[in-house]
């Protein structure tokens, strides 16, 4: 088992390693640097070629690269080409406020969805089971942007219940984002549950029509006893990688709800950091952006290491 | 076994079925009428269709999703099972009556400890109390004969082997105390040691508890071991209920008698008689006997009127017009003989020298710690050289590497070491990347599991047009000709080119793949467990579909098998593999007969005929192999005859004896014959 | 071996074809959701010969105005008839996600079942660069490029193309896979068929099932990913009447002239709704197994 574990370890490495080259790659490839996109119709002769050396832009593409990378081990993330503020800082903040946001949604959203998906499966094709799955389709299929609007709509304009727009400065403490952060947490919730819920659902349907729950069935255990002991513990494995992958999808997913509400998170720091041609900022939170990924990866792939039994000891060869 | 006036088991009239999409009902089960007396074990005989596991299970009150019970009832100790609310069942299930299922690596809870589901079953249907249980699990664990139970009670199902989880299955079956037991296919999936151990168990345990058994199977052999009584089912209906005896010996239903005759027996060296077509699907049955159209007795009103369960004088209950006729009628003798050719003059057209095959190679991890590839080979030291139109049988149980030689034979799988020649002179290359177009259409590899092998995206036609085009360029009129003229030629006719595999039987499919292989008029045809996962009756026709064709083509098989009798029928010399390795090599007659190599003989002595008057003799434990495979002899550890340390040090050297037969073994051949005739 | 003449069987694959179809109707869900993708796709098409306005045509009078009998969903912030370009909208979407749709379904299912067929070492690298790009936020690599080369089809298509490409070479990777293994695909490479025979005779047409639910999967998920876009801007540039934009515009005038975000929303989401009941229904059909996915 340490054997997977460590091989588990160096893939992700790798990946984290090879996302680095490709953001790095990818901004080289684009026409334009740091300085064309900051002195935009200034950008040339003397101007360009002192603001390039400033900037260390005329160095090779490798060394570049080890100089950034090496930097982003250590916590440093360069300076935004917008103002040369270091980016480490103004990133500080920004990711606090996109984790409490994701935070909030999955403390939510994850047992909602264990607890819907396990319903909707064991009374399947009953009137409960219909409601909640068509409700997750919808929540599914349906843009974020356009449930944040909807929601807004309904418990904003018409209701005035919740506030609709996020007015609270980035570096605030968590606590004043409440109650503004309510209805953006609905909406990541949403989206989040409905995925786990349709893939605990199906899981738990195929477990019930496993071989070994027939089987405990015909031992004669209670009905609710098969359910938790043999059923749950099973159905719910795979569910550790759904909740892992959601939270992947919840990096891209979270910008467009930023937007919509105005929060202050990374997501909202990225577009605009985009729309300003700010590269360096772009590529820090890429970086960040992806190692999260991969972490949540592996930490999923982990746990269901140690969950699973068939993972955890070896095979009997027939 | 005293018989209990009152019976255990009761079923009437009982009529299960499903309603399909166009609505019609199908019946899966019609009129059953069966009552089990307490201790007695019954044998529930059938093939694919005919509703025996579907029988077994509703006497638990079980019936899966789309079935439902449309005439009849039964009961368990005069309550009608089906009326039984949750609670009763619950308690009934797993307590006076016992599940031991097919698959018990699938039946058993992943993600419980062995120990914890057996204490399960303590705990819902035993007195035993919370502190006593776990001595009780090993109590049960060791009655079952697991070794080390202390041990075994902490681990996970997919930590032990096949036999292993069969037999904790019986231990969780025996832990509530049951009055009757219901077995479904208990030992399908063992390995033939495996499974005669497992049988003696159960028959054992039978006689000493005095529990009912209800033993549902399909193999009459396991059957003739453990049964007093034997029902014959045959398309949801009961055509012959008897005892032991006179079902297996004396049997007086043209099916079950077709049924004994299609099975290979070990003493004789001949093929089984085939039975033609196959059972009705579920409502096809007509309105006459099920039977009708494959009964070599069938008259008039076996089509019109259908027969009626009948007592006979014998006490026995045959479902026939004319079963007396049947009674009349001598034991079905044996069957066609196997023409073997002058092999002396044959050219050789394939020889094995030398070679070993390696499974495992390193991971990109182990590479950079520096392991290398392992040091034993999963099959090493293979020599042998087979002739034009012989049949040489390859056996083995699992992990013999008997299909991996095969697979390097047709160069799926690369070899290690040693070479193959073809045909004399010609090299065979490893890959098959690497070999000519006609050593390609030369050699044809024919897989066990029809299901997999035919593409079921591709028509019949498709399946047999890839082979023409590929080997002899072929398109157009002459291919649809040379299809259907390989299709008449298997039997089946030019009316199946545009079916798709999901449209045909398991026969019918592996008919089709014996065409594919026969189209491309090779050599040589690599069977691999062709006939395994096929009914009975349909194994025989397979069987003498293949003879056939090599007596009109002279081709040349390598016969892949675990099934000792099957290999019997067919093959003219015949090679046992142990842990990859060659044991004995010979022709058929003096493999199976004296001396045997001591595997050869445990192997022989474990076949289980369907003959209630033979009992297998069980001299090695049943032990399951570790690895690395032993160095010295691969059979150290298991072998009855054992003659010391020589055994564990050095490889055995091989033997001749008479006519062309070599044996491994340190023994001496002639102190081995006298010891295997001293207890023969 | 019993000669019974069974009818004639229909095995061709325009037979499959209706199969799958008459599949896809016979559930209600299916029913519904292909009714709706049929409705927008006419839409798309016919929507210009129908509608009573011009899409451009602004009017300062007749600004945020509610339903009337002039202009059935009123109007929006410039005066435009919200009617009409209600049912524009959803043209350039269908257009720019129809074509990219495909095509990202083509190139991700070749590399997919290449690589799945050749394994190995390649493989397994492959997969470390497919892993390492699906690490990254689907909007994040969208938005570096449509910044840098601008909008626009020539840009949003190929764009869309390529990284929706990404997901479909691990399913279709997995797909192969699970084939691969199975034994008429050793039978095959047994005989001695080149490796293009065999992806073309073995593989395809029994990886083509789950392609096809893919597709009409990552087809949904293109729209979602294109509206979105549009909706921050960085889509289809005004005037061009598109949902995600008219979303984003009417947003500000939400709470007295709700009409202009309620039309596009439910366009949008119908249409949406319907590929994924089909994309569903047509999985049962086929009786692909399923599970769920996030739209990476």
């Amino acid at each position: 088992m340490l054997r997977m574990l460590l091989r588990r370890l160096t893939l992700g490495l790798i990946t984290v390693v090879l996302v680095s080259i490709i953001i790095f790659a990818g901004v080289e490839i684009l026409p334009g640097d740091a300085c064309t996109a900051f002195l935009e119709r200034e950008a040339q002769g003397k101007l360009l070629e002192n603001c390039r050396r400033d900037l260390g832009l005329n160095r090779s593409a490798v060394e570049r690269y080890i100089d950034w990378a090496s930097g982003a081990v250590v916590g440093d993330l360069g300076v935004s080409a917008n103002g040369q503020k270091s980016i480490a800082e103004l990133v500080g903040n920004r990711m606090k406020n996109s984790l409490l946001l994701a935070f909030c949604a999955l403390s939510v959203g994850v047992p909602l969805a264990i607890f819907l998906g396990v319903v909707t499966a064991l009374w399947r094709d009953k009137p409960i089971d219909l409601f909640f799955s068509t409700a997750a389709i919808f929540a599914m299929t349906i843009p974020e942007f356009v449930s944040a609007t909807v929601l807004i709509l309904v418990f904003s304009v018409w209701l005035g219940w919740l506030p609709g727009i996020v007015l609270t400065s980035a570096n605030a403490p968590a606590a004043e984002f409440f109650p503004e952060i309510i209805l953006p947490v609905i909406v990541v919730a949403m989206v989040m549950t409905a995925h786990i819920l349709r893939m605990v659902r199906t899981s738990v349907i195929d477990v019930l029509a496993s071989d070994y729950v027939r089987m405990a069935t015909l031992k004669g255990v209670p009905y609710w006893q098969i359910v938790f002991r043999h059923v749950l513990p099973n159905a719910l494995l795979p569910a550790i990688n759904v909740v892992a992958l959601t939270i992947a999808w919840l990096l891209g997913g979270v910008v467009v709800i930023e937007v919509v509400f105005n929060y202050p998170g990374l997501g909202r720091m990225m577009i605009d950091s985009i729309s300003d041609r700010d590269l360096p900022v772009v590529q820090a939170i890429a970086l960040i952006l992806a190692t999260i990924y991969v972490t949540v990866n592996l930490t999923a792939d982990l746990l269901t290491m140690i969950a699973n039994p068939r993972l955890r000891t070896h095979h009997m060869r027939k | 076994m005293s018989v209990d006036s009152k019976p255990l088991i009761e079923i009437r009239d009982l009529s299960i079925g499903f309603t399909n999409r166009a609505q019609q009902l199908l019946p899966i089960l019609r009129n059953i009428d069966l009552t089990v007396h307490a201790g007695e074990t019954v044998g529930l005989v059938g093939e694919s269709g005919s509703g025996k596991s579907t029988l077994a299970l509703a006497m638990m009150g079980y019936l899966g999703n789309p079935l439902k019970v449309l005439a009849g009832s039964t009961s368990f100790r005069d309550q009608s099972t089906f009326d039984l609310s949750a609670r009763e069942l619950e308690q009934i299930r797993g307590g006076e009556l016992a599940l031991i299922p097919q698959n018990a690596g699938q039946a058993l809870t992943p993600t419980l400890r062995i120990g914890r589901q057996i204490s399960e079953a303590l705990e819902l249907h035993s007195k035993v109390d919370e502190a006593s249980r776990p001595a009780r699990v090993i109590e049960l664990l060791t009655q079952v004969r697991l070794p080390d139970p202390a041990a075994l009670v902490r681990r996970y199902p997919h930590e032990l082997s096949g036999g292993q989880q069969q037999r904790v299955a019986v231990a969780m079956a025996l832990a509530g105390e049951p009055d009757a037991l219901l077995l479904d296919e208990p030992t399908t999936g063992l390995d033939v040691t495996t499974q005669a151990h497992v049988l003696e168990l159960l028959r054992d345990l039978a006689r000493e508890t005095g529990t009912a058994m209800v033993y549902v199977s399909h193999d009459l052999g396991a059957i003739a071991r453990v049964c007093d009584r034997v029902v014959v089912m045959y398309a949801g209906e009961i055509v012959l209920d008897g005892s032991v005896r006179q079902v297996l010996l004396k049997p007086v239903h043209p099916y079950a008698r077709a049924l004994l005759a299609s099975i290979p027996k070990l003493r004789d060296a001949s093929l089984p008689a085939a039975l033609d077509g196959r059972p009705p699907a579920p409502g096809d049955a007509g309105i006459g006997c099920a039977f009708v159209k494959r009964c070599a007795m069938a008259e008039d009103r076996c089509a019109t009127e259908r027969p009626m369960l009948q007592a006979t004088k014998a006490g026995e209950r045959v479902r026939c017009h004319f079963h007396e006729k049947v009674a009349q009628l001598a034991a079905p003798g044996p069957g066609q003989a196997v023409e073997r050719s002058t092999l002396a003059q044959a050219p050789d057209v394939l020889a094995l020298d030398d070679i070993a095959i390696s499974y495992t190679s390193p991971g990109i991890l182990d590479q950079i710690l520096g392991r290398q590839a392992s040091d034993t080979p999963t099959v090493d030291d293979i020599s042998i050289v087979i002739r034009k139109g012989e049949t040489l049988g390859l056996v083995g149980e699992s992990g013999s590497g008997k299909s991996t030689i095969l697979k390097a034979i047709a160069g799926l799988i690369p070899t290690c070491n040693g070479s193959i020649t073809f045909n004399g002179d010609e090299l065979l290359k490893a890959s098959v990347d690497q070999r000519g177009k006609d050593q390609l259409r030369s050699i044809q590899l024919i897989f066990q599991n029809p299901d997999d092998s035919l593409n079921p995206r591709q028509t019949v036609a498709e399946i047999l047009a890839q082979p023409l085009r590929l080997y002899f360029g072929l398109s157009g009129q002459e291919l649809h000709d040379r299809s259907v003229e390989i299709l008449e030629r298997v039997r089946l006719g030019g009316h199946y080119l545009e079916r798709l595999p999901s449209q045909l039987s398991g026969g019918e499919k592996q008919r089709v793949a014996v065409a594919r292989a026969f189209i491309a008029e090779p050599e040589l045809v690599l069977c691999d467990e062709v006939t395994s996962a096929l009914d009975v009756s349909v194994q025989a026709a397979v069987l003498e579909l293949l003879n056939r064709l090599q007596r009109e083509l002279g081709t040349t098989y390598v016969f892949v098998s675990h099934d000792l009798a099957v290999v019997r029928a067919l093959a003219d010399r015949v090679a046992l593999l142990y842990q990859g390795r060659l044991c004995e090599i010979g022709p058929a007659a003096q493999v199976y007969g004296l001396p045997s190599h001591p595997y050869t003989e445990v192997l022989l002595g474990a076949v289980l005929e369907p003959d209630p008057d033979t009992a297998p003799v069980l001299s090695a434990d049943d032990v399951v192999e570790l690895s690395p495979i032993a160095r010295g002899c691969p059979f150290q550890r298991r072998c009855p005859r054992r003659v010391g340390d020589v055994c564990d040090t050095e490889t055995p050297p091989w033997q001749q004896a008479i006519g062309k037969h070599a044996i491994r073994c340190h023994i001496p051949l002639d102190e081995l014959q006298q010891m295997q005739t001293g207890l023969a | 071996m019993s000669a019974t003449l069974l009818p004639a069987i229909k095995n061709r694959p325009h037979d499959r074809f209706i199969g799958m179809l008459r599949g896809v109707m016979s559930r209600p869900s299916g029913a519904i959701g292909l009714s709706l993708v049929v409705l927008h796709l006419a839409l798309a098409i016919f929507s210009p010969l129908i509608v009573p306005y011009d899409y451009r045509e602004i009017s300062a009078a007749l600004m945020l105005n509610g339903p009337s009998f002039e202009h059935w969903f009123g109007t929006d912030h410039l005066g435009r008839d919200i009617f009409t370009r209600t049912l524009l909208g959803g043209r350039e979407a269908i257009l720019v996600t129809g074509i990219a749709t495909p095509i990202a379904v083509v190139w991700g299912g070749f590399i997919g079942i290449f690589f799945g067929l050749v394994g190995g070492r390649i493989d397994e690298f492959m997969m470390r660069i497919v892993d390492a790009f699906l690490s990254l936020p689907w909007i994040l690599k969208m938005l570096v490029l449509i910044v840098t080369f601008g909008t626009g089809i020539g840009v949003l298509v190929p764009t869309l193309a390529f990284f929706y490409g990404i997901p479909v070479i691990r399913i279709a990777r997995a797909a192969t896979h699970d084939v691969v293994a199975r034994d008429f695909v050793s039978a095959a490479k047994a005989r001695g068929h080149g490796r293009i025979t065999i992806i073309r005779r073995e593989l395809l047409p029994n990886v083509l099932d789950t392609l096809m639910v893919e597709g009409a999967m990552r087809w949904s998920w293109m729209l979602l990913a294109f509206s979105s876009l549009s909706f921050l801007g960085f889509g289809v540039s005004p005037p061009t009447p598109d949902w995600g934009l008219m979303i984003a515009d009417a947003r500000g005038f939400m709470s007295f002239a709700p009409g202009g975000v309620l039309a596009p929303v439910i366009f949008l989401s119908s249409l949406i709704i319907g590929i994924n009941l089909t994309a569903d229904s047509l999985a049962k059909t086929l009786g692909i197994d399923r599970i769920q996915q996030a739209p990476a």
